[in-house]
């Protein structure tokens, strides 16, 4: 009987350490599997003696969910080595992260904050980075007539929504789309509210979803609604307008304010507005969606 | 279907990373927050004091604590900002550990008080009139409470794994770096891709499962 017990706590004892171990190996192993994707690790190794080193990118949603910066990224760490961890909020989160010294680099898309946030001494200077354009998507038998009434003009395409009381999905997180929105529904003379305003507090993704489940329309960035066009069961109804231009800035967070990765996040605003970076950018979404998402602009 | 999945794991090589970082931070806040509530657990089990009642009041309220309550709180502590933002902690799986842990303590202590506050005395009584000190008290009730006290780890984990608020507003759901599962289902149900969402989901039961099932054949051999 003793034995047995003995046996046992030698096994529970035993199982403890493996569990450990496997949690400390399954740590360590971590690292070089990130590495690996672009072919031979060895050559790099040789070639670049920089050691590995992140940063933090607080940015929008919309540069995520497009697949952006899962192509750009690891170019740009299979070059420097540094891997740059991704934060994707509305470019309202964006900025305050940058305000609260959380994040190193920002790549947003709402000028008029992104240069009071500079002003304010909270980022050191903002660049254009590349844009893509606006557009309002709404349901496949177009309720309010968009497509007929409004194809090219936010603004009578907006009043048309609120006059008819068509379901409008907002993102209604002060990120860069909501912004314009609610610069729409103010040249509009427009204070959006009611059962068919929805106002809902998360990313473009899942707000073009909504758009789609609840049959209303929304306003969106284009490479957000072109990346994902197929899951959805909706339209292109009111586009190409010079007030629907989107364009996208890169700042460096203040590093005499907070010691951010100085080096680092330098690094990566040259190489993004390099002629590389910018030349990707171009590439992008070519192959797969037969038009580029974003159109670079770094002067 | 095999096809399906064999394409999966060539194209999303990244949801192992995800599973392992899950793992990873869970246990690793459960191992923590176990063996800070047990000793305190079976401390005040064992022990009347003045305050006692008060205690495990506030512990029972902690317990239901919303996670994005304490994802708030160490946002706050870890911000560049915030105390102890010099150590630059968020956004790093460490800061996904530290409020999983802060959310599963109050549950391990407060199960382990009420489910062996009534044998835990008697252990010690038979124990002091055998002439053990204390160290020997304490690893006698570890030993002949293991059940129960297997059980209160086994809810902790749940509430660690299953977890998606806490963690994604300190760990900020970087991919590669800070992505769990419960943040990956999230994104993934955002995105509008449910097969990724639903097979990590399934893996995410299945792994409650394992845990349940080795808990109910250990329970089962006594």
């Amino acid at each position: 009987m003793r034995k047995n017990k003995r046996f046992q706590k030698g096994l529970f004892t035993a199982l403890m350490t493996l569990i450990f171990a496997m949690s400390l190996a399954a740590c360590s192993n971590e690292k070089p599997a990130e590495q690996q994707p672009a072919g031979e690790p060895q050559q790099q190794e040789a070639e670049k003696p920089a050691e590995e080193t992140s940063m933090i990118l607080a940015t929008t949603t919309s540069t995520e969910d497009s697949g952006l910066l899962d192509f750009l990224l690891p170019k740009f760490k299979e070059k420097t080595n540094i891997t740059v961890n991704v934060v994707a909020k509305g470019t309202g989160a964006a900025l305050e992260l940058g305000k609260n010294g959380d994040a190193d680099v920002l790549l947003v898309h709402a000028k008029v904050q992104e240069e009071e946030f500079v002003k304010g001494g909270f980022g050191v200077e903002r660049f254009d980075v590349m844009y893509n354009d606006f557009i309002i998507v709404g349901p496949k038998d177009d309720p309010a007539g968009l497509k007929t009434s409004a194809p090219n003009d936010p603004i009578v395409a907006f009043k048309l929504i609120a006059d008819t009381k068509s379901t409008f999905i907002s993102r209604g997180d002060d990120s860069g789309t909501h912004t314009k929105e609610k610069a729409y529904w103010k040249d509009a003379s427009i204070t959006p509210e009611g059962d068919w305003y929805v106002s809902a507090g998360t990313g473009m993704g899942a707000v073009l979803q909504m758009a789609a489940e609840k049959g209303g329309y929304t306003l969106t960035d284009r490479a957000t609604y072109l990346s994902m066009k197929d899951k959805l069961n909706l339209q292109i109804v009111t586009e190409k307008n010079d007030k629907m231009y989107n364009q996208y800035g890169i700042i460096m967070v203040n590093p005499d304010k907070y010691p951010i990765k100085k080096a680092e996040a330098g690094e990566f605003i040259n190489w993004i507005l390099s002629e590389e970076g910018q030349n990707l950018i171009a590439e992008y979404g070519v192959e797969e969606f037969k038009e580029p998402l974003f159109v670079p602009n770094a002067k | 279907m095999i096809d399906f999945i064999r394409d999966f794991f060539t194209t999303y090589n990244d949801i192992f990373s995800v599973i392992t970082l899950s793992l990873i931070v869970s246990l690793s806040s459960t191992l923590i927050s176990s063996c800070l509530g047990l000793i305190l657990g079976i401390y005040v089990s064992l022990n009347d004091f003045k305050m006692k009642k008060t205690i495990m009041r506030v512990t029972n309220t902690l317990m239901s604590l919303p996670p994005v309550l304490i994802g708030l709180l160490v946002y706050m502590l870890l911000s560049r900002k915030g105390p102890l933002g010099s150590l630059q902690l968020l956004f790093t799986p460490l800061a996904m550990i530290i409020s999983q842990t802060l959310l599963v303590l109050p549950i391990i202590f407060g199960l382990t008080v009420s489910s062996i506050s009534d044998i835990c005395k008697e252990v010690e009584f038979t124990c002091i009139s055998l002439g053990a000190n204390k160290k020997d008290t304490f690893i006698t009730i570890l030993y002949e409470c293991k059940l129960q006290l297997l059980s209160v780890i086994t809810a902790g984990f749940g509430r660690a794994i299953s977890e998606v608020g806490a963690v994604m507003m300190v760990g900020g759901n970087i991919k590669g770096s800070t992505r769990v599962m419960t943040t990956y289902i999230a994104l993934e149900t955002g995105k509008g891709n449910f097969n990724e969402a639903v097979f990590i989901g399934i893996v995410l039961l299945f792994i409650s499962f394992f845990v349940n099932t080795v808990l109910y054949k250990l329970k089962g051999s006594e």
